[in-house]
């Protein structure tokens, strides 16, 4: 029985293997019958070479490269390139770019920091191909190898020389004039007419009995606005200490009200009323813009200064505390060198301090030669530029373009 | 006064009760959508939604005059963002920054990767510490030394910064042809056109921004008196300058109605479900 059982199972085995010989089963290879899909593989992309970026910190190498004949012309099968990187000449080899398509160079710049992902040694030898690809992922052909090549960081940037150039003209005109200033020597500022004014509305606020509100703006404390606005504001204090009047300075940010505390405690002192200095005269509102704005268009309607004053930096909320101010009948002093800013603070404010008005109005108001004098470098500065740009449309004319050339900083 | 307190408290009332009012309309609205799974979901995003246009409404309430509802949304304001960037401050610039940079066991605790000991975040530590010495009424003055570090060194730094991308970068934008592809009075008539990248007005770009730089920096020197010649050119800087804010006022004021837009489509949308 076993036997006969054994028989027919190994008869049907038989059976079942026959015809699936005679269809060709996919798992049962006929030479005679596989017909292989033609692969053409394209050209590779020729010349790669690599060099160090130049006037950069280093962890980045430029590549170039000539487009593989079979892109946009010959079989015109390659599609895009990409690039690869080794530490060694064998690999592995690991991609560095996306698809680039008609491109014949590019830069892999890694990460400057051991920690972040992706990042790239410098001094270390790297190796690297190009694969120019096809529409079928596994039709591509490699360039040759290039190598070793390694990334280093320069001392200086020679595309920016420009800058220091313009940087050690200008600190030479400051020093200079300080100097000048502090010989003695009479350095003339033009009067301007808003700064004059700052007298006048401490006056006004003294004979009104009502405080002064100095608003310092949203930038931080090492922003040139913020800087300058401290200044105004040491004057402003020092006067408000004399005339007894009251000071109100709410502050955006931490370090700028920190700062300002410092200032206004010095004014005091200055001044001889040191008992008459307090702290909460300068005060953290928040750190959220138009919560700021809410908070000081709040003391502008229940304290009603006599006189608002807007010096620093502003952004979107210059036209909201200017116009409370105006609705809150205060006389209205501002200054900013923020562009989009200044038209709202022209229209809403009894004086506006225009751009750099702003520098030189604590330049104007501390008649210090270190400020005079680098006004006066400012000023200098500004000499250079029209007699730069005299040169330039000269020599642009001329069709000279080195010039503008130079001064095309990245 | 006391028929004043009277008033005020009817109105108060009042705006509670409609608080309410709208709270319950809403949260009844909710109630039939499909997306809500349940009563409470409801209730919750109905209140929050009418606390919002409230909240507006009392922002708003400022056009008429100073009031206890400005107030209490002003306040209110003030307080939560004050107290949202201590904590943004204290999660993403001491967690987020300096714990995994000097400390693997604080980076263990607040559950951040740690990066590794680097000594240079112990620089702002240190002066971050300083700064806190304000504190003490006795070691107070240590503080201006690292408000001196602040100041000073990020000065130094915007100073570079400042001179080349607003003051080199001034001197190379200005430096513009005056005749533009120039080949003679002849075919500068000949093909005259007005198109805004023709010969004429591409000329004429020029020599406005010609005109605007050179007249506008002498509005801004400040070490000679602006009369006689100077003070013409002077005047056309200020005219300039004038030009260029009014169109920047009517462009920004443009961006402001969108957002007046923005706050009344939440109201009439949003809350009043108005508008589809």
């Amino acid at each position: 029985m076993k036997l006969k059982t054994l028989i027919v199972l190994m008869i049907m085995l038989l059976m079942s293997y026959v015809p699936a010989m005679a269809q060709g089963d996919p798992d049962v290879i006929n030479p005679e019958d596989t017909t292989v899909a033609e692969v053409i593989t394209p050209a590779p992309a020729t010349n790669l070479s690599a060099s160090d970026t130049p006037n950069d910190h280093g962890h980045s190498i430029d590549l170039s490269w000539d487009l593989s004949v079979d892109d946009g012309a010959g079989m015109n099968n390659v599609i895009g390139y990409m690039v690869y990187r080794a530490t060694s000449m064998d690999g592995p080899f690991e991609s560095r770019s996306g698809l680039l398509l008609k491109t014949t160079d590019y830069i892999d710049a890694g990460a400057i920091n051991e920690y972040e992902n992706g990042y790239m040694p410098d001094h270390t030898d790297y190796y690297y191909k190009i694969r120019a690809l096809t529409a079928d992922t596994a039709v591509y052909s490699d360039s040759e190898i290039f190598g070793p090549i390694q990334s280093y960081g320069q001392w200086f940037n020679w595309e920016r020389l420009a800058v220091l150039l313009m940087v050690a003209g200008f600190l030479f005109l400051t020093v200079f004039f300080i100097n000048k200033a502090k010989k003695g020597a009479d350095l003339f500022v033009r009067r301007l007419a808003g700064i004059e004014a700052v007298d006048e509305a401490i006056g006004r606020a003294t004979e009104m009995g009502k405080p002064i509100l100095y608003v310092l703006g949203l930038g931080t404390a090492a922003d040139i606005a913020t800087i300058a606005s401290y200044t105004i504001l040491g004057r402003v204090a020092k006067k408000v200490a004399e005339y007894q009047t009251g000071l109100i300075v709410p502050c955006y940010d931490p370090i700028v009200m920190t700062v300002a505390q410092e200032t206004v405690k010095t004014a005091y002192l200055d001044a001889g009323r040191p008992d008459a200095y307090n702290e909460d005269m300068v005060y953290f509102v928040t750190n959220q813009q138009f919560a700021y704005v809410a908070g000081v268009n709040g003391v502008m309607l229940r304290e009603r200064p006599a006189t608002n004053l807007y010096m620093g930096k502003f952004y979107a909320e210059s036209l909201i505390l200017a116009e409370t101010g105006t609705v809150a009948g205060s006389i209205q002093i501002s200054g900013t060198d923020e562009i989009s800013q200044i038209p709202f603070f022209v229209v809403a404010c009894d004086y506006a301090l225009i751009g750099e008005e702003l520098y030189a109005a604590s330049a104007y108001l501390g008649k210090e030669p270190l400020l005079l004098g680098s006004l006066k470098a400012q000023d200098y500065a500004k000499a250079g530029v029209i007699f730069l740009a005299i040169i330039g449309f000269l020599s642009l004319m001329f069709g000279y373009d080195g010039i503008t050339d130079f001064f095309h900083v990245r | 006064m006391a028929r004043s307190k009277s008033i005020s408290i009817i109105i108060l009332l009042v705006v509670i009760a409609l608080f309410i009012l709208s709270w319950v309309i809403k949260a009844t609205t909710f109630e039939s959508d499909p997306d809500r799974i349940s009563l409470w979901f409801s209730v919750r995003d109905a209140f929050f939604i009418t606390m919002a246009a409230f909240l507006t409404l009392a922002i708003f309430s400022f056009l008429y005059k100073d009031n206890p509802y400005y107030k209490f949304a002003e306040h209110l304001f003030v307080g939560i963002s004050a107290a949202y960037w201590m904590c943004v401050g204290f999660w993403s610039t001491l967690v987020g920054n300096l714990v995994p940079n000097i400390s693997e066991t604080l980076s263990t605790f607040f559950k951040v990767p740690y990066k590794g000991f680097h000594f240079t975040y112990f620089v702002p530590l240190i002066l971050g510490i300083i700064l806190l010495m304000r504190l003490s009424s006795k070691h107070g003055w240590i503080s201006r030394w690292a408000l001196a570090w602040i100041v000073g060194t990020t000065a130094g730094l915007n100073l570079i910064r400042y001179l080349r991308t607003d003051f080199i970068s001034q001197v190379s934008n200005t430096f513009v042809p005056l005749l533009v592809d120039w080949k003679g009075v002849g075919p500068f008539f000949s093909d005259f056109s007005l198109s805004s990248t023709g010969q004429f007005a591409m000329t004429l770009s020029n020599w406005v921004i010609f005109i605007g730089v050179f007249c506008g920096l002498i509005y801004f020197f400040f070490s000679k008196e602006h009369k006689g010649i100077f003070g013409t050119a002077s005047r056309v800087g200020i005219w300039v300058l004038m030009i260029t804010f009014g169109a920047s006022f009517g462009y920004t004021v443009m961006g402001r109605v969108s957002l007046l837009v923005g706050r009344l489509t939440y109201l009439f949308k949003d809350w009043l479900g108005l508008i589809s």
